[in-house]
């Protein structure tokens, strides 16, 4: 898989050869489904369309073939080259600064050919830059070596060791998703169908025909959550945090500490008489300078489901917080926010900003002030008939903030002028990463 | 509000509360055009949905006034505020260094009153800051200035 055809001492090289098939298997085993269902369904008509068919799988093949003819990627220590394209050549460049995350993922079909796909996440791009099938071994090496020169170091190094963190047993994983909102609709759903049908079964079939997209979707979001996040494993490594998931295939994933916009943590309402929550952060995504500026942020999961505890003991990794005391906002704010009171509190110390929001769940949110993109007061016609306005911190991404809601007037003109001081003061100091996975 | 002694807040042009009439004059007359249609058929019907259509119009130029006139910003030494709105009343702080574009716009009002627009990017979707109804030398002058800051006192993410 390697060719050294080098045109100017570079040294490119090849996908795996598996790669078209492997990338082409999904879309032929879609097209033989439908392959067999137009032959089923139109048995009546002559056999001619079998013929088309059969000519769009050989035109998928060829494409996938010459597709990886004419890929090519070449790391030079600084810089990833990958070259694409037949007709429209398509060169770029990936300079390993602006590296987000690195995410190495297996579907079943490439582990049982012992092939990864090395997903790149740059900031400031279109979308992720995909190497689509490289050997298990020789992506390890790349991821090492990407990683490596991000924080400096030389390319050459070898992979460091990591200290695991958490790993979450199978059974709690399958215990949370029992106990989130989907999984009681769905048990609604069916109580309703069976209900129906004990009284008339000719009206349960009409509300399972009804429902039964809906349920589908349903039941593939329960299985698609408990696909990705089982064998759930956090370890903390000089280069990042690693994270590996997966039960069919399988993803392991490489966050940059410095490249954290913000943390939250999301406890659900059924989970919190048992404690539990769960860890995302948010990074910096992809910019799309014609739909305006705010970048889709991307979110990943730290730890899907876990006791406060440990959640905090991962948190402390990637954020620094140094008992920062959330109050809550007066208690007239209540006028205004009858069923998210009881979650609302805030606080700020000098390098973090806390804020508790949420109706039936509690979502916390940790944003560095170093990252704050801008401060936004907002008050509305309810907040100033009863004195209280908002404070929001924005960080890079569509939907990420820390709001202080609904805080006195006066709180919140002070919250606007020290925030603005303090996040400068963060952003110029350059607060280095902090704990254990520090570069 | 974050008022530091020796600095005050500047507003958009005039012309802006003059192009803010000009368009409540064009749905008055778009709702004029549509009552003398409407008049063909039925005269009574006419009148009192004009009437009250016209009525809504007028009375909207007090708030149009009074959003026009809450419009402000303020180029402090390493950001800048903007404030906005009546009944909901926002104000943003967008420093220098976050700023990743500068973008000028006009619409077809706004060239019709030789007035345009400054908005400010920066990566989070939210902080976006928008100043309407600059003359052509304030906005020239602002973005050249915004740019200017934005690259001396750029930040990463």
């Amino acid at each position: 898989m390697t060719t050294p055809s080098s045109p100017h001492g570079r040294t490119w090289e090849r996908l795996h050869p598996v790669s078209p098939l492997i990338r082409g298997a999904r879309s032929a085993a879609g097209l033989v489904v439908l392959v067999v269902v137009s032959q089923v369904s139109s048995q009546n008509r002559s056999g001619s369309r079998l013929d088309i068919d059969a000519a769009i799988i050989g035109v998928i093949v060829v494409l996938g073939l010459v597709q990886w003819l004419v890929t090519r990627w070449w790391f030079d220590g600084v810089t990833l080259h990958v070259e694409t394209g037949l007709l429209r050549r398509d060169s770029r460049t990936i300079p390993v600064a602006r590296i987000q995350s690195i995410d190495l993922v297996q579907p079943l079909l490439a582990k049982v050919f012992g092939v990864a796909e090395l997903r790149i996440r740059v900031a400031g791009t279109g979308k992720d830059e995909r190497l689509a099938y490289l050997h298990l071994e020789r992506a390890t090496r790349l991821r090492a070596s990407l990683l490596a020169t991000h924080h400096g170091l030389d390319p050459a190094t070898p992979e460091p060791g990591e200290y695991p963190l958490a790993v979450v047993p199978g059974s709690r994983l399958a215990a949370s998703i029992a106990l989130t909102g989907s999984t009681v609709v769905l048990l609604a759903f069916l109580i309703a169908i069976v209900a129906t049908a004990a009284v008339s079964p000719k009206a349960g079939l009409a509300v399972g025909t009804a429902g039964f997209v809906y349920l589908l979707g349903l039941v593939t979001g329960i299985w698609r959550r408990f696909n990705t996040q089982y064998g759930f494993t956090v370890a903390s490594a000089p280069d990042g945090i690693r994270v590996r998931r997966g039960l069919v295939g399988s993803v392991a994933e490489t966050i940059p500490v410095r490249q954290v916009q913000a943390v939250r943590t999301i406890e659900p309402i059924a989970w919190q008489p048992l404690d539990w929550c769960r860890l995302e952060v948010d990074l910096a995504g992809i910019m799309k300078r014609e739909r305006g500026s705010g970048s889709p942020s991307v979110t990943k999961t730290l730890l899907p489901v876990g006791s406060t505890e440990l959640a905090a003991a991962i948190r402390s990794i990637v954020v620094a917080d140094r008992g920062v005391v959330p109050t809550p906002p007066p208690r007239r704010a209540m006028l205004k926010a009858p069923l998210s009171y009881h979650n609302l509190a805030a606080g700020h110390d000098d390098v973090v900003a806390v804020a508790t929001t949420g109706r039936l769940r509690r979502v916390t949110a940790w944003v560095p002030l170093e990252k704050v993109q801008s401060v936004r007061r907002v008050q509305g016609p309810v907040q100033r008939a009863l004195g209280v306005a908002t404070v929001h911190l924005d960080v890079a991404g569509r939907r990420v903030d820390a709001s202080f809601k609904d805080r006195d007037v006066t709180e919140a003109d002070r919250l606007v002028d020290d925030l603005t001081v303090l996040c400068r003061a963060a952003r110029f100091t350059g607060t280095p990463p902090r704990g254990a996975a520090g570069a | 509000m974050t008022d530091a002694p020796g600095t005050s807040w500047s507003r958009p042009s005039p012309r802006l509360w003059r192009m803010r009439q000009a368009e409540l004059g064009l749905v008055a007359l778009l709702v004029i055009a549509l009552s003398m249609v409407l008049a063909a058929s039925s005269p009574t019907a006419a009148i009192i949905v004009g009437a009250a259509a016209l009525a809504v119009v007028a009375s909207s130029t007090y708030f149009v006034r009074r959003r026009f006139r809450a419009w402000g910003y303020l180029e402090r030494e390493d950001d800048l505020l903007v404030r906005r709105g009546v009944l909901v009343r926002r104000l943003s702080v967008v420093p220098y260094g976050r700023m990743q574009l500068v973008e000028v716009t006009a619409g077809v009002m706004e060239r019709a009153f030789g007035l345009s627009t400054v908005k400010l990017h920066t990566a989070a979707a939210h902080s976006d800051a928008r100043i309407p109804g600059l003359e052509p030398d304030e906005s020239a002058r602002l973005r050249d200035r915004l740019a200017a800051l934005g690259e001396a006192k750029a930040a990463g993410l």
